[in-house]
């Protein structure tokens, strides 16, 4: 990258969940880890997603010590660090994904490994295999003036995630600083699968809608179709991820399999995305 | 004893800023869901620390709860072996439940019921901050999970024990290096799910601020105490203070008092597990470089692309992949020293209090003397160590049985193994 300003940031991602605000639904937003089950197989799952009705998709850059995720991404995480997965894996499957299906595709992941690889390299690389932008749970709004300046320069979208907790100068604060969209966890808790969406979300998502035009999307708990449609009607957005990771743990080892299994997922969520 | 505080919280004016970085360590790296409780902790300490019924109260517990202040043994029959130097020991070991621990747990304890929170969850690695922690929710009332690596569980079972005994819940954590690093992930994924209701009572001067400062000002009383005893016994400051480094509690807590002594040397001993060159050790501040783990920038031992690697020692409570942020301050500055120190040295040292003085240390505390023995070896027959006992050694009965072949029946030998037999490579074996 030149180092221009791009004062779109994240309009990939903002055209996505426009069009998706335009036919009156929410967008689907899958996650999966690069290097999962492994880094072709990993590409093949994330393009799978946006084949079959996930209008964004998050790459996890894996972590040693994923301490904002549940047990369902650290076995997936650890599985890709076993299997010897790198950053450029990260890129390489944030590009092949994009480019084999156009939507647009974040990263996903902790301050460290972004921080030691350098923040301007990382936003440069990223950008270069065309990603939308990053999030990065453990960089609060006040430690990520470093990364933001980066993430802009390249043209990326730098997506905050608020929490019910966040009070609303803080909600303020925070949505003023971030781009794309904002990431609302729905739950006080780590990422996983759950029987219902907490009752948080939507008073979350309302408080949000006060301080900023950018779109919404809640994540943490959404495993079906149902669940999906419950929170597209308040929400611009719907983040799962565990689940899909889920489905390709239990292929174990079956790649096709699980690719059908996040497929007929996809497009299940998909389906109730429209239904909300 | 009326007129001497326990609780001495350091002045204002110095390190951590209010963004709770010392120099270019420290900070808040922690997901938007705890933010509004790591702030909670901050203010309600500011509040605690303005507050003299805070301070009595501590003080009280400090005093008659858990023993202080506590001793300052001199070891002259160890200090043999550190070049004629003399050695004193202060004694954290005596403290109620056998540690430098206790001084933190109480503190944080009166603070999670000002809070008005139910609820501790707290992590462990040799099972002393765990012990403790159990120990003050006991006394207080409250609900009580700890966090324990299932290697740690294993080679620190008693204190396991000790934990259930005192009412407990004790969860052993199966991922990653199954160590303290791992106990902590877990701690602070219960933490996130039940912030309402939940403190994390921090066990080391680490983590998001404010815990490296809060740990330390609660740990500060072993350097204030020890700081006027050493004047009273030698008739003078010590050339050099001496700790091991984990996180770093005991350490800082130590050292703070002797930071405007410029003549006093401030040593931290790292555990090297089988060496640094190994590359199965836990010398952070040896061979880390500069990132962020559990909520704080520190060194970190890490791989090139950020991925924090897996740390040996056979101490748990050593066996860790961080350090506190104001440890890589002083490292930085040169205030501090930071010196390795390999299982064997540690054991040798172990099994030499023991046999001449009647203590049994920790085997993190044991690094700790090893440390000690070179200082004076340094320094010479004038020269005065001054080295802080964080912990007693019944935790690690076991450990040092297995190591140097004290168990009937273990065929391997007669209680005077050298320390760099089988035994400690069976050890090591077992936890990799």
């Amino acid at each position: 990258m030149s180092g221009t300003a791009h004062p779109q940031r994240g309009a990939l991602l903002e055209s996505a969940l426009a069009t998706a605000r335009a036919e009156n639904r929410a967008a689907l937003v899958g996650y999966l880890p690069a290097g999962f089950p492994t880094v072709e197989g990993g590409i093949a799952a994330c393009t799978a997603l946006l084949e079959s009705g996930c209008d964004i998709v998050e790459v996890g850059l894996p972590h040693s010590d994923p301490v904002l995720d549940g047990p369902v991404i650290q076995t997936a995480d650890d599985i890709a660090l076993r299997g010897g997965v790198r950053i450029a894996d990260v890129v390489r499957t944030v590009r092949e994904a994009h480019a084999a299906t156009g939507k647009p595709v974040l990263v996903m992941t902790y301050w460290n490994p972004v921080d030691r690889y350098g923040a301007e390299r990382f936003a440069r690389e990223l950008a270069e295999a065309g990603g939308a932008g990053c999030i990065l749970p453990d960089l609060p709004v006040e430690e990520s003036e470093g990364w933001r300046k980066a993430a802009e320069a390249a043209g990326l979208a730098t997506v905050f995630v608020v929490a019910p907790s966040s009070r609303d100068e803080r909600l303020a604060r925070i949505t003023a600083e971030g781009s794309g969209f904002v990431y609302a966890a729905s739950l006080m808790g780590v990422t996983g699968t759950r029987e219902s969406v907490g009752r948080d979300a939507e008073s979350l998502v309302a408080r949000v809608r006060a301080t900023t035009e950018l779109p919404v999307c809640v994540g943490l708990g959404v495993s079906n179709a149902e669940q999906a449609a419950q929170v597209a009607r308040f929400a611009d957005g719907v983040i799962v991820g565990s689940a899909f990771v889920r489905r390709l743990l239990d292929a174990d080892g079956d790649l096709e399999a699980g690719l059908a299994e996040l497929r007929a997922l996809a497009a299940d969520l998909a389906e109730g995305v429209r239904r909300g | 004893m009326s007129d001497q505080h326990h609780f001495i919280p350091d002045p204002e004016g110095r390190v951590p800023s209010a963004q709770g970085y010392f120099g270019a360590y420290g900070g808040k790296f922690i997901p938007e869901a705890l933010v509004a409780a790591v702030d909670e902790v901050a203010a309600e300490y500011e509040k605690a620390k303005a507050d003299p019924a805070f301070a009595a109260e501590l003080d009280e517990l400090l005093t008659h709860y858990t023993g202080r202040p506590s001793p300052l043994t001199e070891v002259p029959r160890f200090a043999r072996h550190a070049g004629g130097a003399r050695v004193f020991l202060k004694r954290e070991d005596l403290n109620h439940t056998g540690s430098h621990k206790i001084n933190n747990v109480l503190g944080q304890a009166l603070l999670t019921r000002r809070m008005g929170k139910p609820r501790v969850v707290a992590e462990t690695g040799a099972g002393q901050h765990g012990v403790a922690t159990a120990t003050a929710c006991a006394l207080f009332g409250l609900d009580c999970t700890i966090y324990m690596g299932e290697i740690d569980t294993r080679r620190q079972a008693l204190n396991v024990a000790r934990m259930r005994m005192l009412g407990a819940e004790v969860v052993p954590v199966t991922s990653g290096s199954r160590t303290l690093k791992d106990a902590i992930n877990e701690a602070f994924r219960d933490w996130v799910a039940n912030v309402d209701r939940t403190h994390y009572l921090f066990g080391t001067a680490a983590g998001p601020h404010p815990f490296p400062r809060l740990v330390r000002d609660f740990h500060r009383v072993i350097g204030v105490e020890a700081r006027r005893q050493i004047q009273e016994r030698a008739g003078r400051l010590p050339d050099a203070v001496a700790a091991c480094v984990g996180g770093g509690s005991n350490a800082i807590g130590l050292f703070h008092a002797f930071l405007d002594d410029p003549g006093v040397r401030l040593v931290g001993l790292e555990a090297a597990g089988h060496g640094v060159d190994s590359g199965e050790h836990a010398a952070t501040l040896s061979a880390g470089e500069p990132g962020i783990l559990h909520g704080s920038r520190s060194y970190v031992l890490q791989d090139d692309e950020g991925q924090i690697t897996e740390p040996y020692s056979i101490s748990a409570g050593l066996d860790y992949p961080g350090i506190g942020p104001e440890h890589a301050y002083l490292k930085d500055s040169g205030r501090g020293e930071y010196r390795p120190v390999t299982d064997d040295a540690a054991m040798r040292a172990l099994r030499l209090l023991s046999q001449t003085e009647g203590v049994i240390p920790a085997i993190e505390s044991a690094h700790a003397l090893a440390g000690a023995l070179d200082l004076g070896r340094e320094l010479g027959p004038d020269g005065v160590v001054l080295v802080n006992l964080s912990g007693r050694g019944d935790k690690d009965m076991d450990t040092a049985a297995r190591y140097f072949g004290l168990y009937d029946g273990d065929g391997s030998g007669d209680g005077s193994g050298d320390g760099d037999g089988d035994g400690g490579n069976e050890d090591a074996g077992e936890t990799k």
